[in-house]
């Protein structure tokens, strides 16, 4: 079992979720994912009345367009993204700079790379 | 004097539990608010690194203490539906009447909370006197006040007998008289009104723009509640979500008080209804896939991202809180405000930070 979502690209993303917003869906929160290649994959959750709709993007930079300029609670789920998996949202407001959790220390994001008990200590 | 900046909390006297905001204020009027938090974070979702999908039903409960039970349930109900098991009836039943004894012990704490906060401390106490008759039948029905530890995979681990159904119903009966005769004091006292209308305003625009989630959303005219997807037995069960369109402190205050009746009116339902048969089934296998699981808690809609890969741990556990939804929204509720009514309006979205510090 999957979850149905659109596939899209950086460079589509905003465009998508603006278009989201267009048809009146409820910013739900992101999910960001670990990926096989040391990457990670974001899912945006959207509801409309009761129904979700979900966008995927995988990430093979660090650097991910944000999206508080189209919904601006989405801030606080992109800070939180910035310290467990040591992505950088562009145009993040406001910007944390991985501080939300983290206290400044220069540790490695706690989410990043494979999972599994090895990666748990 | 421009553009002072007040830090409130993360120790304050209106706060339980540790939240900062900066407030920038300009003659007592606030600004602007940015949220803080990250002082008790105990990264429960890293714990499927290397806790058995069984073992985190434990680790999911005590994400929050006050609505265990139905992050319990979010989970297991993803689990589940990954795994292709489907609870028994009775279980099913068994769990809306947890989850809704959750919600009536959730409001009163938040009413009698709230009641503090604005310095009421007789409402306050005899709310909570009120809430004891609903962790009693917690304990006597789970074996627990707070975290219930019902929830399996393919139902539940306790049973109700037809004695504890009847006692559950005469203590409901005192909770309502309870309830019924502190409304007229909550809904229509002078102070409580003077202190809660009109502030903290977000429209029914605003509310959904900013994302926000269960009571908070229908205090400003959407009746979105997750219950109407039915999961559990809640899609075999009469109910329409209390909705009030004013969007201010007073608003909330209203729905939650109106959803206590609702609470107990689901609990009566789910007794009358409750079917016999067994209370759960045997689950064999590892879950394998992925799947949004999503319920309504006291505060909200809950979301569980589950990620498995047919082994023992999972992939990806992600839980998305209700307060971590509402929390953006105090950015727009607060500027305009007085400094004296932040720690109400503040309340007034039921902040949890157990839950957010996940």
């Amino acid at each position: 079992m999957t979850i149905t979502a659109d596939r899209i690209e950086s460079g589509e993303l905003c465009r998508a979720v603006a278009a989201l917003k267009e048809q009146g869906c409820r910013f739900v929160t992101i999910t960001c994912v670990r990926a096989d290649s040391a990457g990670a994959e974001l899912l945006y959750h959207f509801d409309r009345e009761l129904s979700l709709s979900h966008l995927r993007l995988t990430v093979s930079g660090d650097e991910v367009p944000s999206i508080c300029g189209i919904y601006a609670s989405a801030f606080l789920v992109e800070n939180e993204i910035q310290d467990q998996f040591g992505l950088r949202f562009i145009g993040l407001t406001p910007d944390y700079q991985r501080t939300l959790y983290l206290q400044g220390e220069d540790s490695a994001p706690p989410f990043r790379g494979p999972s599994g008990p090895d990666r748990g200590e | 004097m421009a553009g002072t900046v007040i830090p409130f909390g993360p120790q304050h006297p209106v706060l339980p539990e540790p939240l900062h905001l900066n407030l920038k204020i300009e003659d007592e009027i606030v600004i602007s608010a940015t949220p803080a938090f990250g002082y008790v974070h105990r990264g429960l979702e890293k714990l499927a690194d290397i806790r058995d999908f069984r073992q985190m039903i434990q680790v999911v409960e005590r994400v929050c203490g006050i609505c265990s039970m139905i992050h319990a349930l979010t989970y297991c109900q993803g689990l589940e539906s990954l795994m292709g098991v489907e609870p028994p009836p009775r279980a099913r039943f068994l769990r809306v009447i947890w989850s809704e004894l959750h919600r009536l012990h959730s409001h009163l704490l938040w009413l009698g909370l709230f009641a503090d906060a604005m310095g009421f401390e007789s409402l306050f106490m005899q709310l909570w006197k009120v809430r004891e008759r609903i962790m009693d039948i917690n304990e006597a029905t789970a074996g627990n006040r707070v975290i219930l530890s019902v929830n399996v995979i393919g139902g539940v681990r306790r049973d109700l007998d037809p004695g504890q159904t009847g006692w559950i119903l005469s203590e409901l009966a005192e909770v309502e008289k309870g309830i019924k005769a502190m409304g007229r004091t909550i809904l229509h006292d002078y102070t409580v009104q003077k202190r809660t209308r009109g502030k903290g305003v977000l429209s029914r625009e605003q509310a959904l723009e900013l994302g926000c989630v269960g009571p908070m959303l229908r205090s400003c005219g959407v009746a979105q509640d997750m219950r109407l997807l039915g999961y559990a037995a809640y899609g075999e069960l009469d109910f329409a979500p209390v909705v009030e369109r004013d969007g201010d402190c007073y608003a909330r205050c209203r729905v939650r008080f109106a959803e206590l009746g609702q609470s107990i009116d689901l609990i009566r339902q789910s007794i009358g209804k409750l079917p016999a048969g067994d209370i759960s089934v045997p689950v064999k296998g590892r879950p394998e896939g992925e799947i949004v699981a999503r319920a309504e808690q006291p505060r909200g809609e809950c979301l569980y991202y589950i990620k498995a890969n047919g082994g023992k741990f999972l992939d990806r556990l992600r839980i998305r809180t209700p307060t971590f939804a509402n929390i953006p929204a105090l950015t727009v509720m607060l500027p305009g405000i007085e400094l004296a009514d932040v720690p109400v309006v503040l309340l007034s979205i039921d902040p949890c930070v157990s839950c957010t510090e996940r």
